[in-house]
């Protein structure tokens, strides 16, 4: 690989303890009054600070990795005031190649607690957005960045990674729209009020739900709860008559026996003309009898299954992660040949020789036909037509030189070698 | 020697040709959508249906072909009926596709167009003329309307078998592989209602305009009909007038439309082959 010079210092969930992690991370404001040191640093030449719960990372382009990795260290040690020797061990460093294939890890949500939670983007995207306008970061570390959310994106799409759902109440969600053609039209109803089932509720109304009744055994509980769920409240004593209004039951009563029998259900169904309910009991004990699930186009999950689905999920997670890997690593080997093509001093060499083989090739013929040459003849020929090409190839090698330091470098780079053949 | 060459031999070629294409390309894609449909790679899907899509167009070629040869649409022998009903069957899929979106439909639609183009291979291709009689109209309608029926159950039977196992895994909590691909429960009974609701009035006149067929040409009752080839139509016609009718009356949904949508299909296919 052509060297990048690219290199990232930082501590996360797995290499540090929350106590630490905190006392480590970056506002925006100290973001902005800090980044201007980092870069007046000489070793730093471009530089941009992820600071998340998560995580702190700084990504940067040095100039001497090694040198730029004591430099990241420090400078975090430092400005935390935090002694070197009681850090050092959680710090994790990588270099060149291995710094974009972290970054494309972690924006890609793949180095994340909840492998494939979408948050971790939005954060890489923020701390881009803010180096940018401080002007922390040049050509390489603008285009790693753009890549890497490139590569983010192509993940989403290609891969499973952040298809399922990884906790109880959105897994209550996803079954719901397994059932339920849109949840706008559909009814929910809680029984019992609890933090788990106002949850759920919560985000099946962010899905879109409309209606929700809300029934207690404390009418004023119910009350507050439908208050807070614009919902209106039912009377205890008579959600089991009106249960054939509900598509989704929440059931979370502290009652210890079952208070939603399978007789219950079955007339509440026939009542709905069969159209399908989906009954969550997330109480302990239990408030559904279990056999509520052999009626047909009735489906009743309790807790456990709802965790079962989310263990499942968890576990296609990891398989999609692999699937991830490939794409990430196939993406590192392009970022290569983006900061291989970058490098003009290749090109320039290869311009150079091309330009002096057909010198040498022209002169020769030359002198052949003109034996009557002396040999200082020979030599002015030979200096005229070397100034030549100098003379031509001057201009291009320093706009080639100053284009490699922009965004267009790389076109530049591919119509010389197209031109002149350089790749045959 | 060229007009005989191309009213002999460049047909034969092009016969064969077409329905190899046909036949390949259906068969590839009900692989293709099977593979999309255990490893959800998006750029599989596309394929499937650009397969799809060439495999219609040599089927259309192999129709027009034969009707050309023939001097008539393909109605009369069981060989015409079959390449017919497999080409209804593609074309109801791709609008189904077109309009409604639904995901995977094609592993479970395609394969039967293409078990039915695979069917007729085994039948005989011989030219029959098409009955001189002044009822004719009657035996046109009767197979058009068959058919298109038939190609609305074949939608609905792929949507039931979708809804069977996606009610399986919500049910049995074990959400597999194909949990993430499938529409829900409720789109697919709906879907599978309009399906029904569009073959099953397209089939009962079909079937009606059959008996008076056969009632006209035999100049015979209904009753003397083989019973034995008639029995799994009127159980499949039976199990559609109760999706059909059976939604809102007695609150036939869900499981059971899926199952009847099923179930119908397969004693529509055993009729079929029994009468045609």
């Amino acid at each position: 690989m052509a060297e990048s010079n690219l290199v990232i210092v930082g501590v996360n969930h797995k290499t540090t303890p929350v106590e630490l992690r905190e006392k480590l991370a970056f506002t925006r404001g100290s973001i902005e009054e800090t980044t201007e040191k980092l870069g007046s640093y000489p070793e730093i030449d471009e530089n941009l600070i992820i600071s998340t719960c998560n995580r702190v990372e700084i990504y940067a382009r040095v100039n001497d990795v090694e040198k730029g990795i004591d430099r990241l260290k420090k400078f975090i040690c430092d400005y935390h005031m935090i002694p070197f020797n009681l850090l050092d061990k959680h710090f994790y460093a990588f270099r060149e190649e291995e710094t974009v294939k972290h970054l494309f890890r972690v924006s890609a949500s793949l180095d994340s607690m909840v492998v494939g939670e979408s948050q971790i983007l939005g954060q890489v995207k923020d701390a881009y957005s803010l180096a940018k306008s401080l002007q922390t970061t040049g050509l390489i570390l603008n285009q790693l960045f753009e890549k890497a959310f490139n590569v983010a994106k192509k993940i989403r799409e290609e891969t499973g990674i952040a298809e399922s759902a990884v906790s109880i109440s959105s897994a209550a969600v996803e079954l719901a729209r397994k059932i339920f053609e849109d949840l706008e039209s559909h009814t929910v109803m809680l029984v019992g009020t609890g933090e788990m089932a106002e949850l759920a509720a919560k985000h099946l109304i962010s899905y879109g739900v409309k209606t929700v009744y809300v029934a207690s055994r404390t009418y004023e509980r119910a009350t507050a709860l439908a208050k807070t769920l614009n919902g209106s409240a039912l009377d205890f004593e008579h959600f089991k008559s009106e249960l054939h209004r509900a598509d989704i039951v929440i059931s979370s009563t502290a009652a210890p026996n079952f208070i939603i029998t399978k007789e219950i259900v079955e007339k509440a169904i026939h009542e709905r003309n069969n159209r399908p309910m989906f009954l969550i009991d997330i109480a302990v004990p239990r408030d559904i009898e279990p056999e509520v699930n052999d009626l047909e186009n009735v489906y009743l999950y309790d807790i456990d299954d709802l965790q079962g689905v989310v263990n499942a999920n968890l576990q296609e997670r990891e398989k999609e992660a692999e699937l991830a890997m490939d794409i990430i690593q196939a993406e590192v080997g392009k970022f290569n040949n983006w900061i291989e093509a970058l490098d003009a001093v290749p090109t320039i060499v290869e311009l150079r020789k091309r330009a002096e083989a057909v010198r040498m090739q022209e002169i020769e013929k030359t002198i052949k036909k003109m034996p009557h040459l002396s040999e200082e003849d020979k030599h002015n020929l030979h200096l005229m037509t070397s100034s030549i090409i100098n003379k031509i190839l001057h201009k291009p090698t320093i706009n080639l030189k100053k284009k490699t330091q922009t965004t267009e470098g790389r076109t530049y780079l591919k119509a010389i070698r197209h031109l002149f053949h350089l790749d045959d | 020697m060229v007009s005989r060459l191309t009213g002999g031999f460049a047909p034969v070629f092009m016969k064969i040709i077409t329905f190899n294409i046909a036949m390949i390309s259906y068969l590839l894609a009900s692989l293709e959508y099977f593979i999309y449909l255990v490893y959800r790679k998006p750029g599989v899907s596309k394929l499937a249906t650009g397969t799809v899509l060439v495999g219609l167009l040599s089927h259309t070629v192999i129709i027009g072909l034969r009707s050309q040869e023939t001097g008539h649409g393909p109605y009369t022998t069981s060989f015409e009926v079959a390449i017919f009903l497999s080409w209804l069957v593609v074309v109801v899929y791709c609008f189904t596709h077109w309009r409604y979106k639904v995901k995977d439909l094609g592993s479970f639609v395609i394969p039967v167009a293409f078990l039915i183009l695979l069917y007729a291979t085994f039948l005989s291709k011989e030219i029959v003329d098409f009955p001189e009689s002044e009822f004719r109209v009657l035996l046109t309608l009767h197979r058009t309307l068959s058919v298109i029926g038939f190609a609305a159950f074949a939608i609905a039977f792929g949507l039931g078998v979708m809804y069977l196992i996606q009610e399986k895994q919500v049910k049995s909590k074990k959400l597999g592989i194909m949990y993430f691909r499938m529409p829900s429960l409720e789109s697919l009974d709906n879907l599978i209602y309009k399906a029904v609701a569009v073959g099953f009035p397209l089939f009962t006149l079909g079937f009606l305009t059959g008996a008076i067929w056969n009632i006209k040409m035999s100049q015979t009752s209904l009753f003397s009909w083989e019973l034995v080839k008639l029995w799994p139509l009127v159980i499949g016609w039976v199990l559609y007038g109760l999706v059909f009718f059976g939604r809102y009356r007695m609150g036939w949904r869900g499981k059971k439309v899926a199952q009847g949508s099923v179930i119908g299909f397969v004693t529509v296919i055993i009729s079929i082959i029994l009468h045609v």
